[in-house]
């Protein structure tokens, strides 16, 4: 079957998408959107969280079929979404001024020149990523707390987070990372 | 396999008379870990997401008409005052992203017996209102659970709604799980005080081939309640009447050992947990009944 | 092409900003958080095929037929391989022993064994053509312990064993066996005034790294192939892939993909050839990417273990003696049991002092899942053990278990069980010290003006507890790791540093096979690059078989070893860089000849800080390139009757204080604080060793309350091979972790460094357990512990 959404913005089409393929594996396999992670692919990981239509949910657990038509975040578009949401842009961004950043260019390889969210630049700067394969559901799911919760305790941090497993830090540069980047917000306010 | 998109109620009930073996899709939490791990190839999956009467709920005068597919997150942030077991319930579902998008719809469609919203509706008494292009029809919550992971609607029905009483006095529910965040239970307890009837009732999760309530114990306590006048003078309730009515609650279990735990320990853990909740709503209406005595 | 990309670039200030001892930030880690880091199971390549593997649904049978027609006709399949498909008489892979077949031979030893694979256009097709595979199996009944291993009439797992351990192991379906008897434990025991014995279970642990087993085959015109993949070690993947193949090693060409996690799980081959022979089978590269069921199947565990140990003391608390028997399951093959065994044996009694042992260890051939390496290899089950022993010595003395500990502390100078002297610093009582110093966290932590907070209580948003049943306990141990391969492992790491100047500046360039798993290696080799040649830029050239061995990334060994052919091959570099600046400005400042010259800021300078030139001028368009290996000295081998001998490298100590809260009625438990205090020698980057050491106290965690792969004694099957009920700690059960770094030098090892990994791993556990015990009072005797063993109702 054909289906045709949204992913960062962009509009996508995937064909001959089979009919039991999840979201997860239409944006790894079939859009060249590898950021989103396959650990689990049960729903007990977190580490393919993605925005559907705002919300963070497990696309490992969402039927590609059922996102005809419907807005798709990843952690690939995640720098963006951060940019738009503080420049209190909920509507995209101009086409020209998204060419104009383009042309700009980033090194992908080194990543060099590449804007980031706060939420990413936290993770960077506190030691939250190690071998990093569940940086970017981790972020998304970070990402959004954030923007329900400009000031989270703890314990709403660990409450929010509790469907992303990493199993490299121990999650206590993940809690400084995300205190760093509520922080960061709070000094931009 | 094919994925049928019905646009609307009535095209998913089309969809569901033409091709009975089709397997409704919602939420995606049991269905697509299924397809995932090569569990299940059915032939149809039937998408439920665009049809919006399920994602709708409708508070009345004494129910709650819960659309099938409205997430957990919106029952734990909309629906606590109306339906607190429930709520309790819904946010030990999984994870944050589970619970955006799962629904008691998904629960009830699987009927497993760790389902967490099933104590919570079996001690709240719902409804479960089914349709088909046959008709539609209400399904008394203790008449929906048939066996293990089986549940009473026919080939061509789906779940439409389930309307909960709205809460008429205190309710609990406890989940034992071995980790602190998104754990299937490995038993659950569910508990309602229905001052209005001057009654109790109970769920138990886990601990039998399909979710159960407690019928002895509820009819112990609503008698030994009864008798001590405790309705009306709000005492504490003794511990040997909570000892017998936790008592009774691991009675009522018919446990199994498996991976997350024991069937002597689910036993115990059910006795546990109906003695904690009861304690905890009795409190809690002791609280109200001061108060509302104060006020007046 | 799908590579893990060209070189990353790690830019600093003008000076030599960005030495070791500095937390400088990973260099992978903006591609890690937008996405675009290239893992195994994210490479892609024009049309690529998918391959699938069957796997036995039994974990003991002959094979009497596999029947592959219906599979073949599918349409979509490009390929189906059983055993007798493969090309070359090497049909066997194996870390240490070749006893694991490619695909399974006549007989299936494990639930979850390779029977056949498959190739085809998409994962579904080629799921559903492996599952029109027949496959005949005649049931065997299965080995699960050593009482069946070692019976009479016990069928042997692997028949015609030939290799080196057969000689000295008492019954063929023992991998190895390693005593170690030093003094006379017996005599010793006479003096003991309480004799404490106990038996012990510790429980199959699985690495559960996140990114999942795959990789992706692309054959090459030459007849070769390009393996893309994750690993831990590329050059011993390398070594066990070609033969198999059929190809000289040079037509392998391996590069490392990137790496989701490994904790030892990496180690051995998983899809490597699997990948290598449908790609060269159809022509067409093959990618394989495990789901997580399978992962569970594919990789090895961490050997479950029975433990048998007494202790004796005097009653002025001295240790008289140890004897113990560690019983490790290694599963059907050997992977690393036998260095497991070494690993158990020898640091059997822990960080002690103790001159009359006993010791044995051994590791079992079962029908059980494969057992090899995980983080902590083979001194965690142990340390499990004989810190529960410790308690007991010191509840029986009626000494403060912490005080029992230290009045027993090994020391530098201390001989171990092995006879080898400790000959740098062991501060084991000082790391108690520390960590029983820490200020304990706040009581009922959970209280606040709304009611309980249920998530900061056992059971957490389950709503189980709202106080009542809760009670703290506080538990401490201690443990000790060896670093680097022991027992004569010749184990050597290779670098390449090359510096020149590009765009007007020095740039040093590091090429090593290390396999970056996460633990940081990358950030800590431009770090000893910055701090040896002075330079601002360092580029990381990706890990790949271009360049020689640099080990594997296990046994807390690359900072040392790889970061030390690292520091090795730059000082060679630095050495010609100075002849060069000899040659060209020698005449122009004596220094040149006479001072101690440094590389610093992009300089050439004096160690009296006078700048004789810029690098620029000195290399001008000359590159300087050196390969090179580099060794710590050398281990041997333990005696095969005694267990003496200097068969270690280094240690690594670390000790924990572990604050639990109990609900006593439901059997729950909340971690509130593992405090850790571990002596680094050198934290080389002090930001990642304090991640290392949280990162391994909660895997620690994980196997003390949760973490346990359980296998059917009755069928050797396993039950639970999914995240849904093989159970990791998520952020809600994570304690607080502070973390007291010490930094004494080990004066044999590059910058004094110590490795870090592993130690932290040990000593968690077992003071979580003993922080169970103290708020309980039950003697859990087994990890990990859950709700039902501890209400009695197991």
């Amino acid at each position: 079957m054909r289906v045709n959404f949204t992913v960062n913005g962009r509009p996508q089409e995937a064909d001959d998408v089979w009919e039991g393929e999840s979201l997860l594996y239409v944006l790894r396999e079939r859009l060249g959107l590898p950021g989103s992670k396959n650990a689990c692919e049960q729903g007990e990981c977190g580490s393919c969280t993605v925005r559907l239509d705002g919300v963070p949910v497990c696309s490992c657990l969402v039927a590609a079929g059922q996102v005809e038509g419907r807005d798709v975040v990843t952690v690939e578009g995640l720098a963006e979404h951060a940019r738009q949401r503080s420049c209190g842009d909920a509507h995209g961004t101009a086409l020209d001024e998204a060419r104009g950043r383009q042309a700009q260019g980033t090194d992908s390889q080194t990543g060099e020149g590449t804007e980031l969210a706060p939420i990413q630049q936290a993770f960077i700067d506190a030691g939250a990523v190690q071998c990093g394969f569940c940086t970017p559901g981790l972020l998304v799911a970070a990402d959004e707390m954030l923007e329900r919760n400009p000031d989270p305790t703890d314990a709403d941090i660990r409450e929010a987070l509790s469907g992303n497993l990493c199993r490299c830090t121990g999650y206590e540069k993940i809690m400084d990372a995300v205190r760093l980047a509520a922080a960061r917000q709070q000094e931009a306010v | 396999m094919d994925f049928l998109r019905p646009a609307s109620w009535e095209e998913a009930l089309a969809a569901k008379a033409e091709h009975p073996t089709a397997v409704p899709i919602a939420g995606g939490t049991d269905v697509m870990v299924e397809i995932n791990f090569d569990h299940r190839r059915p032939e149809y999956l039937l998408d439920l997401n665009r049809v919006g009467d399920l994602y709708e709920w409708e508070v009345g005068e004494d129910s709650v008409r819960l659309g099938a597919s409205v997430p957990y997150t919106t029952i734990m942030e909309r629906l606590r005052a109306e339906l607190p077991g429930l709520a309790l319930a819904s946010h030990t579902v999984a994870s944050p992203q589970i619970r955006n998008r799962g629904g008691v719809g998904g629960n009830l469609g699987t009927a497993s017996p760790a389902g967490d919203a099933h104590p919570a509706l079996l001690a709240a008494g719902a409804e479960v209102e089914v349709e088909s292009v046959r008709g539609s029809r209400r399904i008394p919550i203790d008449a929906f659970y048939t066996g293990v992971k089986r549940n009473a609607l026919a080939a061509d029905e789906l779940i439409k709604y389930v309307h909960i009483d709205k809460a008429d006095g205190p309710q609990q529910f406890s989940k034992v799980g071995t980790r602190n965040a998104m754990v299937i239970a490995v038993c659950a307890f569910g508990l309602a005080l229905h001052p209005s009837t001057r009654t109790v009732r109970t769920g138990i999760g886990s601990a039998a081939p399909t979710p159960v309530r407690a019928k002895a114990a509820e009819e112990f306590l609503n008698a030994a309640l009864e008798e001590g006048g405790f309705w009306d003078n709000g005492k504490i309730i003794t511990p040997s009447v909570a000892k017998q009515f936790a008592e009774l609650c691991s009675g009522a279990c018919n446990p199994i050992d498996d991976v997350r735990g024991t069937a002597s320990y689910r036993r115990h853990a059910v006795g546990v947990m109906a003695r904690r909740t009861l304690t905890w709503a009795w409190e809690s209406y002791r609280g109200t009944a001061a108060r509302s005595e104060g006020a007046a | 092409m799908p590579t893990n990309g060209a070189p990353t670039k790690i830019t600093q200030g003008s000076r030599t900003k960005g030495g070791i001892g500095e937390s400088t930030l990973r260099p992978d880690g903006t591609l890690k958080v937008t996405g675009e880091f290239a893992y195994s199971s994210d490479m892609w390549h024009e049309d690529m095929l998918w391959g699938q593997i069957l796997r036995s649904t039994v974990a003991h049978a002959e094979i009497v037929s596999i029947d592959t027609s219906e599979a073949l006709r599918t349409p979509g399949v490009y390929a189906v391989m059983t055993y007798d498909d493969l090309p070359t008489d090497v049909r066997n892979y194996g870390l240490e022993i070749q006893d694991t077949p490619v695909l399974a031979h006549g007989k299936v030893r494990h639930h979850g064994e390779p029977v056949a694979i498959v190739a085809a256009d998409h994962p579904e097709t080629a799921r559903r053509a492996a599952a029109k595979i027949r496959v005949e199996y005649r049931e065997l009944p299965v080995i699960t312990d050593e009482a069946s291993a070692t019976a009479p009439d016990a069928i042997l797992v692997h028949e015609d064993r030939t290799d080196h351990h057969i000689g000295h192991v008492p019954h063929p379906n023992i991998v190895h066996r390693q005593p170690i008897i030093r003094g006379d434990a017996s005599e010793a025991a006479k003096r003991a005034d309480v004799v404490v014995r106990g038996e012990y279970y510790f429980g199959m642990q699985d690495q559960a790294f996140l990114g999942p087993e795959s990789g992706l085959a692309v054959p090459e015109e030459d007849g070769g192939v390009h393996l893309y993949i994750a690993t831990q070690w590329l050059h011993s993947d390398l070594r066990q892939i070609a033969p198999v193949l059929g190809l000289p090693e040079e037509k392998v060409r391996m590069t490392l993909a990137g790496v989701g996690g490994a904790f030892g799980g990496r180690e051995d081959l998983s899809m490597q050839i699997h990948a290598c022979l449908l790609a060269l089978r159809t022509g067409k590269p093959v990618k394989i990417v495990y789901n997580r069921f399978e992962s569970f199947f594919g990789h090895v565990h961490r050997h479950p273990a029975r433990l048998f140990y007494e202790h004796g003391a005097t009653r002025d608390g001295k240790l008289t003696h140890v004897k113990c028997r560690i019983v490790l399951d290694g599963g059907a093959y050997a992977s690393a049991s036998p260095a497991v065994v070494g690993n158990a044996s020898s640091l059997g009694i822990g960080p002690y002092k103790v001159d009359d042992v006993e010791i044995e260890a051994i590791a079992l051939y079962t029908n059980n899942p494969p057992c090899g390496a995980m983080r902590g290899f083979g001194a965690v089950q142990a340390c499990f053990a004989y810190e529960a022993q410790m308690d007991k010595v010191a509840r029986e003395l009626g000494m403060d278990p912490v005080e029992f500990r230290q009045l027993n502390a090994m020391e530098q100078g201390t001989l171990m069980p092995t006879g080898q002297p400790v000959d740098s610093p062991a501060p084991v009582a000082e790391l108690l010290r520390r960590v029983k110093a820490m200020p304990l966290p706040p009581e009922r932590q959970w209280e606040s003006s709304e009611g309980a907070d249920v998530r900061q209580l056992p059971g957490g948003l389950s709503n189980t507890t709202h106080g009542e049943g809760v009670v703290r306990g506080i538990g401490y141990a201690v443990g000790i790791k060896n670093v680097g391969f022991s027992e004569g492992f010749d184990d050597y790491s290779t670098a390449k540093v090359r510096m020149e100047v590009v765009g007007g500046e020095p740039v040093a360039t590091v090429h090593t096979a290390m396999a970056e798993v996460g633990q940081g290696g990358v950030t800590v080799h431009a770090q000893i690059a910055r701090t040896e040649l002075g330079v601002a830029q360092v580029t990381i050239h990706p890990a790949d078989t271009q360049v020689g061995s640099a080990g594997s990334t296990s046994a807390s060994r690359q900072t040392y070893v790889t970061g030390g052919a690292v520091r090795n091959s730059c000082e060679l570099v630095r050495e010609k860089v100075l002849d060069i600046g000899r040659r060209k400005f020698g005449t122009y400042h004596p220094a040149w000849a006479t001072a101690e010259l440094l590389l610093e800021g992009g300089k050439v300078v004096t160690d009296g800080g006078e700048v004789l030139a810029d690098l620029v001028d000195v290399l001008e368009d000359e590159a300087v390139e050196v390969e090179a290996e580099w060794r710590h000295r050398p281990t041997v081998p333990f005696d095969l009757r005694t267990g003496q001998g200097n068969g270690h490298v280094q240690y690594s100590f670390a000790a924990h204080r572990a604050v639990v809260e109990v609900d006593t009625e439901l059997g729950l438990v909340k971690v509130i604080e593992l405090a850790c205090a571990q002596d680094v020698g050198k934290a080389l980057n002090p930001l990642s060793v304090v991640g290392q050491i949280q990162g391994g106290t909660l895997q620690g965690m994980g196997i003390a309350v949760m973490e346990e792969i359980m296998v059917d004694p009755r069928t050797a099957k396993v039950r639970n091979p999914s995240f849904t009920d093989y159970l990791l700690p998520t952020i809600l059960d994570t304690p607080i972790m502070p973390v007291d770094v010490l930094e004494l030098a080990d004066d044999h090892a590059p910058y004094g460094l110590r490795g870090v990994g592993e130690a932290p791993t040990l000593s968690s556990t077992p003071a979580v357990l003993a922080a169970i015990r103290a708020a309980t009072g039950l003697e859990l005797n087994r990890t990990p512990v859950r709700p039902e063993h501890l209400t009695g109702q197991a």
